[in-house]
């Protein structure tokens, strides 16, 4: 029987797969590229070398941390679009930081600045968790509005107050901060390659929400609330609280992201940094599951494609904002699929169809239970 | 118009088996059904009833076995198929549309009066007042669904199934949510519409299929065990018939009460959702080692009551105490840790959390203390054994206490929570329809361990439509009645005619 369930599962997956794929192979032959070349290119361009593979892990650092925090939100009942804005403010709060206190010894400055990160990003998506919980102000809309107030104020920041006084001097006038002190850091994993820290801190931070939230009574109250609001203010769950503590663990965990990528990888805020880690966040956390085993998998996924799709644009001339496409055909068939993995007529029906071809000795059914 | 369908005359079902994965929910059952009778279906929490009904209305295909309509072999692929056969279902939750009117509701199925860019709703109207009128179903067409009673959608669902067509009726558990007097009432119509139409009524309820149906068929784990006519059985036969076993409904013994007030409400007023006094200055008073009924017609202010004295919901004025101390206006959890058990209304929303599993359902109100938690870390190997323990202790059927709290049926989702709450040993337990729409083993042992809390000291609340019910298990009833206690009398001088006379507001002084 188990047998027959993985076959199956895996036989969903696969012609998930290949519609997709399909679906993608229109769209690129319409802009007049060749679809072998372009899928040869995104699943194996970025792994050709060392150089790629770290490519792909330094993607796929922000998009964990990213999506830890939203698997944290939305099994507590509360979805949060914010993890852009949250990033933004994680950056600017982690960058101020680096920058007042740049003679600080590193051991003391570089947790400093990550832990102001997670609270400039805490703070701002408690913002939405408080106005949801205390006047019930639909947290979709208040996430989504936060992210523009962010992006302007990040802006604002790095145009006028934050700016690096360089840029003013020169006259060029590139919106973007003075370089953090090497203090603030995250040091290099592998030499000669973009890949830092963040990797063992985001791997880390996965298996903390895995015990935070199937091993803690924090995480019982949260899923709780999450699950059944209703049977959990029953049993004397606060919900409100509930809610405002999973946005501001969502917030602090974009906020981190930011200031990961920031000390990690561009060493000064820049715009532009967080290239839609907040929105792929989101769709690497429904990808896995919602659950730190799958979100793992699913942004070095993600990473792969978005590496990948760079590469296309030189080798198969397929425009990189094309792989947007091709992510969104590929996110419409895994949720379409799921509908039928753990469906368990659809499985009856399959097996039903199956068990005609065999010998009449097999049975893949067998009534168990009551009779 | 498919409207002159031929009466059925005769329906036959033979050798129906169907196959789910893991369960065999139809074995072989063979049942008919004539013009003019009514056929009650009864056995326990997953029988197949529903299974086996579903498949007659064309919702599932049988994996074996034969239906004959009027001696034609006939096969439903749909719902529209047995629709056009004039087989109709009335489902146990409602089918309706709240914010549509009859009209409304009635017309999304009536297809031939859907035309090109009109929809004729004079037409549907006058098929509603033609239908009302010939089967005695009053129904006001142009109200909307919001506005009535649960009783008059019930009456709604009915008139809607046979504008379509219906010659023969499935009811799936009719009563389940009516008041008594809508029960009675109900009971009455169908009576009488039996004489042109067939009826196949599910219930749990053994005193309502005497009182309506000419024969009776019992299901067990899916297969018919009895089948014969109706007067020649009493009620306590055909209760062993569908358990297997004697069920004996177990009685509140004797003079219980006389111990110290656990807990008391006084004077309270509280608000309803819809912001109308709910309560409207209640006084209540609970001994220790005493079954208090509340009987009343639902929407008096059970609910309401409910909910204040569990902190669920703000108190405007007056008092809630529990154990001497004033607990107005506490939190849930304030309330659960001074000692208050709840069994509340709703057991799949507010009981449980349904995609939970078993063991961490069985913990949910107790995880955070010491036994099941040190410094935030849950101790799973304790929750897990407890969750064998009390799935031993409250015969808690479950194919493991990791399968999720919503897959079990109604009546083991309600063991889950008496295993829950009981488990805790509450000062006072407030218990707000323990036994709806769960069968008669699970009710039994249900009943059988509400005295057995008492019996160890407890108080208990019991909030019940069911009079039976009350009457059987209270030491003393207190008949609600526009949010105030109307009257509270001794459970040996209270009868169904005196009780039902003060739930219509008749005080009897």
């Amino acid at each position: 029987m188990n047998k027959f369930k993985l076959a199956y599962s895996t036989g969903v997956v696969l012609l998930a797969v290949f519609c997709a794929m399909a679906v993608g192979a229109i769209v690129i032959k319409a802009v007049g590229a060749s679809p072998m070349l372009t899928y040869l290119t995104i699943v194996t361009g970025p792994v050709q070398d060392l150089f790629g593979v770290t490519e792909v892990l330094v993607r796929a650092v922000p998009l964990i941390l990213v999506a830890l925090g939203i698997a944290i939100s939305f099994r507590s009942g509360i979805i949060n679009i914010g993890a852009e804005g949250q990033i933004l403010m994680g950056i600017l709060a982690a960058t101020a930081t680096a920058l007042a206190l740049p003679g600080l010894p590193k051991i003391v400055l570089l947790p400093l600045v990550l832990l102001a990160g997670a609270i400039g990003g805490g703070l701002w998506a408690g913002i939405a968790g408080v106005l949801r919980a205390k006047l019930g102000v639909n947290e979709i809309l208040s996430t989504v509005m936060l992210n523009y107030i962010a992006a302007q104020f990040y802006t604002f920041l790095l145009r006028g107050p934050m700016i690096d006084p360089g840029e003013l001097e020169t006259g060029s006038g590139t919106p973007q901060s003075l370089r953090l002190p090497e203090n603030a850091w995250l040091g290099r994993l592998i030499p000669e390659t973009r890949l830092h820290m963040g990797l063992v801190l985001a791997l880390v931070l996965a298996v903390a929400v895995y015990f935070l939230l199937w091993r803690t009574t924090w995480g019982l109250r949260l899923r709780a609330a999450g699950a059944e609001a209703k049977a959990a203010r029953y049993a004397g769950i606060s919900v409100d609280r509930s809610l405002i503590v999973a946005m501001l663990f969502a917030g602090a965990f974009a906020g981190l992201a930011g200031a990961v990528e920031v000390t990690g990888v561009h060493h000064r805020a820049i715009e532009g940094i967080s290239s839609g880690y907040g929105f792929a966040g989101i769709v690497v956390a429904l990808f896995g599951g919602l659950h730190p085993a799958g979100i793992v998998p699913a942004a070095v996924f993600f990473g792969l494609l978005l590496v990948g799709a760079d590469m296309t644009q030189r080798t198969a001339g397929v425009p990189a904002n094309m792989i947007l496409v091709l992510q969104g055909v590929i996110i419409l068939a895994i949720v379409s699929a799921k509908m039928y993995l753990n469906n368990a007529y659809a499985q009856e029906r399959v097996a039903k169809f199956f068990a005609r071809f065999k010998a009449p000795s097999v049975e893949p059914m067998k009534p168990g239970g009551q009779s | 118009m498919k409207e002159a369908v031929e009466p059925i005359t005769e329906l036959k079902l033979e050798g129906i088996t169907k196959r789910f994965p893991g369960i065999l929910a139809c074995n072989n059952v063979a049942m008919e059904v004539r013009r003019g009778e009514v056929l009650a279906l009864v056995g326990e929490n997953g029988a197949g009833k529903s299974t086996l009904m579903n498949i007659l209305a064309g919702l599932y295909q049988p994996d074996a076995g034969t239906i004959t309509l009027n001696g034609k072999a006939v096969h439903f692929r749909d719902p529209n198929d047995a629709y056009a056969r004039g087989i109709g279902m009335v489902h146990q939750n409602f089918m309706l549309v709240p914010n549509m009117t009859v009209i409304e509701n009635v017309a999304l199925g009536l297809k031939q009066h859907h035309h090109f860019m009109n929809l004729d709703l004079k037409a549907v109207k006058q098929r509603i007042l033609e239908v009302s009128a010939h089967h005695e179903l009053p129904v006001n067409p142009d109200a909307y669904i919001w506005q009535l009673s649960v009783g008059e959608q019930q009456r709604v669902e009915l008139i809607k199934t046979l504008c379509f067509g219906a010659r023969l009726l499935i009811l799936d558990e009719p009563t389940s949510a009516l008041t008594p007097q809508e029960t009675d009432d109900l009971i009455d119509r169908l009576k009488r519409m039996s004489a042109e139409l067939s009826i196949i009524f599910i219930s749990h309820k053994l005193n309502e299929v005497k009182t309506l149906s000419n024969r009776v068929a019992i299901l067990r784990h899916g297969a018919v065990v009895f089948n014969g006519l109706t007067v020649n059985h009493t009620t306590s036969e055909l209760a062993a018939l569908m358990t297997g076993r004697e069920v004996v409904l177990p009685h509140n013994e004797g003079m219980g009460g006389g111990g110290a007030v656990i807990l008391s409400a006084r004077d309270l007023k509280v608000r309803g959702d819809r912001g109308h006094l709910a309560l409207d200055g209640l006084d209540l008073e609970l001994h220790a080692g005493e079954i208090l009924g509340l009987a009343g017609v639902s929407g008096n202010g059970q609910r309401e009551l409910a909910e204040a004295i569990s902190g669920l919901r703000p108190v405007e004025s007056g008092k809630v105490e529990l154990l001497d101390r004033d607990m107005t206006n506490r939190t849930p959890s304030a309330m659960i840790h001074a000692g208050l058990g709840y069994i509340p209304e709703d057991r799949h929303h507010e009981g449980i959390v349904p995609s939970f599993t078993v063991k961490e359902n069985l913990v949910l109100k107790d995880f955070s203390t010491r036994r099941f938690s040190t410094w935030c870390m849950l101790k799973l190997k304790e929750i897990a054994r407890n969750a064998e323990f009390l799935k031993e202790r409250y015969d808690i059927r479950c194919s493991s206490t990791s399968a999720a709290g919503g897959s079990l049926s109604g009546g083991n989702i309600q063991k889950v929570i008496l295993a829950r709450e009981l488990a805790r040993e509450p000062k006072a337990l407030v218990a707000v329809y323990p036994t709806r729409g769960v069968d008669m083993g699970a009710q039994e042992f249900i009943h059988s361990q509400l005295l057995a809390r008492r019996r160890a000291g407890g108080g208990i609340l019991l909030i019940s439509e069911e009079l039976e019910e009350i009457m059987n298990l209270s030491d003393r009833i207190a008949v609600i009645y526009k949010g105030r206690i109307l009257k509270i009398l001794p459970s040996l001088e209270a009868t169904r005619e005196r009780l039902g006379l003060l739930m219509a507001g008749v005080s009897d002084e």
